[in-house]
C-alpha cells in the first residue's frame, strides 16, 4: 500500500544553522510513527514543515502522492507545541469555530466526550489547567476527524497523571486506524504509542525502524542494576563493563547467568539487584552519547 | 535603583533592536513636522476664512483686508462661495465694488460672527446680504464630523490592533493550518467590526439627533449605505496595515501616521478652503474624506444617490484595493 505521508530530502536552512539536513521517511496509513530526539534536534522544524507551516529550503513533503494542498488542510489535524486559542471563548465555543473552517468532522458533543471535556464546555477556555488546556488542542486537533494527526510534544510538562490520562486519549485514536506522527522527547511515550519511530540528532536520522527491531539490532545484551555501596572493592576487579551513576553502578552483559554467578563469587548482595532490558533511552544515548533529556 | 536600571536598560535594548519602530519614531516626529508646517504654515496662523470676490487679491483695496489672523481667499462664483458661506467652509465672504461693500454671513456660525465685527470695524457701510439657500447650524455641519471620526477610529485600531493580537499569540498560525485562506480571514474581521460600527453609529445618530435636534434632509437607507462603505474602506485600510507586522509600536505607529492627517485634513475640523493644492490632493486620497462629503451632500443638501456616486464608487474601490493588498501581505506567523 502506498504511504500517506512520503518526505524526500527535507533540508531546512536558516542563516547560521542547518536545522534539518537531509531528512527522508515514509509513514504507512494507520501506523503511528514517533519522531525522537533532544531539544535542538530539528523536530519541531521538521513536523512544522510536514504540516505545511514552514516551507523548506529543498526536498519535498508528499500527502497521498501529492503535494501538500487543500485536501491536505482539510484531512491533517495538528496539534503545535504551543498553541493560542482566541480569548473570551467557551472550551464549545471554540470547538464550534474550528469545526466550522472544516467540510467534514466530528459532531461537538461526540467530541466533548472523546477527549473528556464534558463537564467543562462552558468554561472560559483560559480558565482551564494545563492537562484540560491540552486535551481541548488536542480536541481542536481532531474536530476534522483527521486522516493524519500531527502532535508535537503533547506531554511536555505534564505530570505523569496527566501524562497516562492523554495516553489513553491517543490510543482510542490509533485504534480508529488514524495515522499519528509524534514528536517527543519521552522515550516511555514513544515505546508505549509508536509503530515506528526515527531518532534525529542535529537534522539528521541516525536510526529509524520499529522500537523493538530497533532495541534487537543494538543490544545483544541486557542490563543489571545495583545500588553503589552494595558493589564492593572486590567485585570492583571483575572483568565487567560497569557505568557508573551517582547512586547506582550499571553492569552490561550478553551473559546474564555467567555474570551473575561472578558477583555471587565476589560476595556482591543481590537483594536489591534489578534486571531490565535496554530501552530507547539507552538507545538514544548509545547512538548519540548523549541525554535524551537535558 | 539598580533594578529600575535593569528594567530601564533591557527596554531600551528591546525597542533599539526593533528596528521597524526605532526607524518609525525617527521618521514620524519628522513627517509631522513637515506636515504641519504646510497645513500651518507662514508667518502667522489664520483663525479666519474670508472669500474675496476677484482674481486678484492683490488688487482688492478695502481696509478689511488689513486684518491680521484672516486668510483671504480669491473666490469668482458668488453664489457658490456663498453656499460655502452657509456650510461653515468660510467664515465670510466679501463683495468690494467701487463706492459699495457687500458681505455674507452665516449667523448661525460663532466665527462668523466675530468675523462680522471686525468687518463692520473696519467699515460701518458695508451691506449684508442674505446667504443663498440653507444656512446650516454649526453643530449640524460638525456633527457628521464628529460621527465619521469616531468611526474612524474604531475601524482602524479596533481591527489593527486585534489582528496583531492574534499573530504575536500564535492564534493566527493556528488557524493557518486549517483550510481558511486569509483573504476569508480577513473579511471575516471586516464584516464583525461593520456590523458594531454601523450599530453603534446608529445608536449615536439617532441619539444625538434627539439631543441637538437634528434631521437629515436625504434618505436615512442612503445614509447608512455611505456609513457602511465608508466603514468597510477604513477597516480594510487598518488590516492592510496590520496585515505584515508583529510590533505592536510599529502598527500602533503606522495607525497614527493615518488617524492624524485624515483628523486635520477630511474637513472634521476646519475647512481646506484656500489650502495648498498638494493637501486638497492628499485629503482627496483618504477615505474618510469621500465618507465625510458623502455623508454631509445627504444630510445637508438631501442628496440623491447619483449626486454621491462618485464617492460612494472610490469607497467601494478602496476597500477592495486595501483588502486585495492585505491578503497578498498576509503573514499568518510572527517574526
Amino acid at each position: 500500500m502506498a504511504p500517506i505521508l512520503e518526505v524526500r530530502n527535507l533540508v531546512k536552512l536558516y542563516p547560521r544553522v542547518t536545522a534539518v539536513d537531509g531528512v527522508s521517511f515514509e509513514v504507512a496509513e494507520g501506523c503511528c510513527f514517533g519522531l525522537l530526539g533532544p531539544n535542538g534536534a530539528g523536530k519541531t522544524t521538521t513536523v512544522e514543515i510536514l504540516e505545511g507551516i514552514l516551507p523548506a529550503s529543498s526536498g519535498e513533503v508528499l500527502y497521498r502522492g501529492a503535494r501538500l494542498d487543500h485536501r491536505f488542510r482539510n484531512e491533517a489535524g495538528i496539534l503545535f507545541q504551543k498553541t493560542a486559542l482566541q480569548d473570551f471563548l467557551t472550551v464549545r465555543q471554540t470547538l464550534n469555530l474550528f469545526r466550522g473552517l472544516y467540510p467534514q468532522g466530528y459532531d461537538i458533543d461526540e467530541l466533548l466526550r472523546l477527549c473528556s471535556l464534558q463537564k467543562l464546555a462552558d468554561r472560559d477556555n483560559r480558565k482551564l489547567s494545563g492537562g484540560q488546556q491540552q486535551r481541548l488542542l488536542l480536541a481542536v486537533a481532531l474536530v476534522n476527524d483527521p486522516s493524519i494527526l500531527f502532535l508535537d510534544e503533547p506531554t511536555t510538562g505534564f505530570d505523569p497523571q496527566a501524562r497516562r490520562n492523554f495516553w489513553t486519549l491517543i490510543e482510542s485514536v490509533k485504534a480508529r486506524r488514524r495515522t499519528i506522527v509524534l514528536t517527543t522527547h519521552y522515550m516511555e511515550e514513544a515505546q508505549r504509542l509508536c509503530d515506528e519511530i526515527a531518532i534525529m540528532d542535529r537534522g539528521r536520522i541516525i536510526a529509524r525502524g520499529p522500537p523493538r527491531q530497533l532495541l534487537a539490532e543494538h543490544f545483544a545484551e541486557v542490563l543489571i542494576e545495583l545500588p553503589r555501596d552494595d558493589f564492593g572493592e572486590s567485585a570492583r576487579h571483575l572483568p565487567l563493563r560497569v557505568i557508573d551513576g551517582a547512586d547506582r553502578i550499571e553492569i552490561t552483559t550478553d551473559d546474564l547467568d555467567g555474570t551473575l554467578k561472578a558477583l555471587m563469587q565476589a560476595q556482591v548482595p543481590l537483594r536489591n539487584l534489578r534486571i531490565r532490558p535496554p530501552n530507547l533511552e539507552d538507545l538514544f544515548l548509545e547512538l548519540t552519547g548523549k541525554e535524551l533529556r537535558p | 535603583m539598580r533594578r529600575l536600571l535593569a528594567v530601564w536598560h533591557a527596554r531600551n535594548l528591546e525597542f533599539l533592536r526593533d528596528r521597524g519602530s526605532l526607524v518609525f519614531t525617527l521618521l514620524l516626529p519628522v513627517a509631522l513636522i513637515v506636515g504641519m508646517s504646510f497645513v500651518f504654515g507662514g508667518p502667522e496662523r489664520a483663525v479666519f476664512k474670508v472669500g474675496v470676490v476677484t482674481d486678484d487679491l492683490a488688487s482688492v483695496d478695502h481696509p478689511f483686508m488689513l486684518e491680521r489672523f484672516v486668510d483671504f481667499v480669491p473666490v469668482e462664483d458668488i453664489a457658490a462661495a456663498a453656499r460655502k458661506v452657509g456650510r461653515h467652509q468660510l467664515d465670510l465672504l466679501l463683495d468690494v465694488q467701487a463706492g459699495r461693500t457687500r458681505y455674507w454671513v452665516n449667523t448661525d456660525s460663532p466665527k462668523g460672527y466675530i468675523a462680522e465685527r471686525l468687518l463692520l470695524q473696519a467699515d460701518p457701510h458695508a451691506i449684508r446680504e442674505p446667504v443663498t439657500g440653507k444656512a446650516v447650524r454649526y453643530v449640524d455641519w460638525l456633527f457628521p464630523g464628529i460621527l465619521g471620526m469616531n468611526m474612524m477610529f474604531s475601524c482602524l485600531f479596533g481591527v489593527g490592533y486585534v489582528v496583531l493580537r492574534y499573530r504575536k499569540s500564535g492564534f493566527l498560525k493556528r488557524l493557518n493550518a486549517t483550510p481558511i485562506t486569509a483573504f476569508e480571514f480577513l473579511a471575516a474581521q471586516v464584516l464583525s467590526r461593520l456590523a458594531l460600527i454601523l450599530v453603534v453609529t446608529t445608536i449615536l445618530y439617532v441619539g444625538a439627533g434627539f439631543v441637538i435636534g437634528f434631521h437629515s434632509a436625504g434618505n436615512p437607507a442612503l445614509l447608512l449605505l455611505v456609513a457602511a462603505l465608508g466603514a468597510l474602506s477604513l477597516i480594510a485600510l487598518g488590516l492592510t496595515i496590520a496585515a505584515r507586522f508583529s510590533s505592536d509600536e510599529l502598527v500602533g505607529g503606522l495607525l497614527n501616521t493615518l488617524t492624524w492627517p485624515m483628523m486635520l485634513l477630511s474637513g472634521v475640523w476646519f475647512s481646506l478652503e484656500g489650502s495648498p493644492d498638494w493637501v486638497r490632493f492628499v485629503a482627496k486620497l483618504f477615505p474618510l474624506t469621500h465618507m465625510l462629503d458623502a455623508a454631509r451632500a445627504v444630510m445637508i443638501d438631501g442628496a440623491g444617490l447619483r449626486a454621491i456616486s462618485a464617492q460612494l464608487i472610490y469607497l467601494a474601490l478602496t476597500t477592495l484595493v486595501f483588502l486585495g493588498f492585505g491578503a497578498w501581505s498576509f503573514k499568518w506567523r510572527a517574526d
